[in-house]
């Protein structure tokens, strides 16, 4: 299988196990989006990093853009890339963060780590963010 | 330096993410054991999905900038830490918005939620 299909097919299996396996319902919940917003703009840097300095190459076989060239960084934006990435990464990473979420919210229902709970912040950080 | 390119941009992600469990306390790092069952099958399933990505040359890496130690043969140790590292950056950044905004994740005691916001 290519790197294109497999990503899919992850997202797929993720938000299956996530509606109607666990039935934790994170995709339908604001604060799945609002974390992932936050994510997925870090993902962009760092992974931009690791591909655009091209420490993880990719084949253009098992992709939809071209193959990470061997003397420069590959595209920016554009042949299948979004900073420097493959867009599959993308999908690859929303499984990897939907999957982890997925699993610490079931843990927490069946009662395990629910307490103590997150928060209050700061007093500090409570002005900041207001 | 440079076989740790790899392993410096999760250090980056640790930092960048750590702060929460002072700033906003989000209690994970806390919560080990919930933290551990977590993202330990996280780890391997992606693990999984490494091997065979390896495999089938999906993708390589550049030998100069990943650490010398490889696992299960073909992964490099840095891919590994990464399964390791995002996970636990997901979830200080899930429990840093609720500390921040009060929103209803799904984990909550029933009478905590009842009239919550979704």
């Amino acid at each position: 299988m290519t790197y294109t299909q497999l990503s899919f097919i992850g997202v797929a299996v993720c938000i299956g196990l996530d509606l109607w396996i666990f039935r934790t319902g994170l995709v339908k919940r604001r604060i799945f989006w609002k974390s992932y917003a936050i994510i997925i703009s870090f993902q962009l840097l760092t992974n931009g990093i690791l591909t655009g300095y091209r420490i993880v190459r990719y084949n253009g076989d098992k992709i939809i853009g071209s193959s990470t060239p061997v003397d420069s960084a590959p595209a920016f934006l554009g042949d299948g890339r979004l900073a420097f990435a493959p867009v599959e990464d993308l999908l690859f990473g929303f499984s990897l963060v939907l999957l982890t979420l997925v699993l610490w919210v079931w843990f927490g229902r069946i009662g395990i780590g629910r307490a103590p709970q997150s928060g209050p912040p700061r007093t500090f950080m409570r002005r900041l963010i207001k | 330096m440079s076989h740790f390119a790899y392993i410096g941009v999760l250090i980056f992600c640790l930092i960048g993410t750590g702060w929460l469990e002072l700033a906003m306390r989000t209690r994970v790092y806390r919560r080990w054991n919930r933290l551990m069952l977590a993202v330990l099958p996280v780890t391997v399933l992606f693990t999984l999905w490494d091997k065979y990505a390896i495999a089938q040359t999906h993708w390589t890496f550049d030998p100069k900038h990943v650490s010398t130690l490889t696992v299960w043969g073909t992964i490099p140790l840095d891919e590994i830490l990464f399964f390791i590292v995002i996970p636990i950056c997901a979830i200080l950044t899930l429990e840093g918005v609720r500390s921040a905004h009060g929103d209803v994740v799904g984990d909550e005691l029933l009478e905590q939620t009842a009239g919550d916001k979704k």
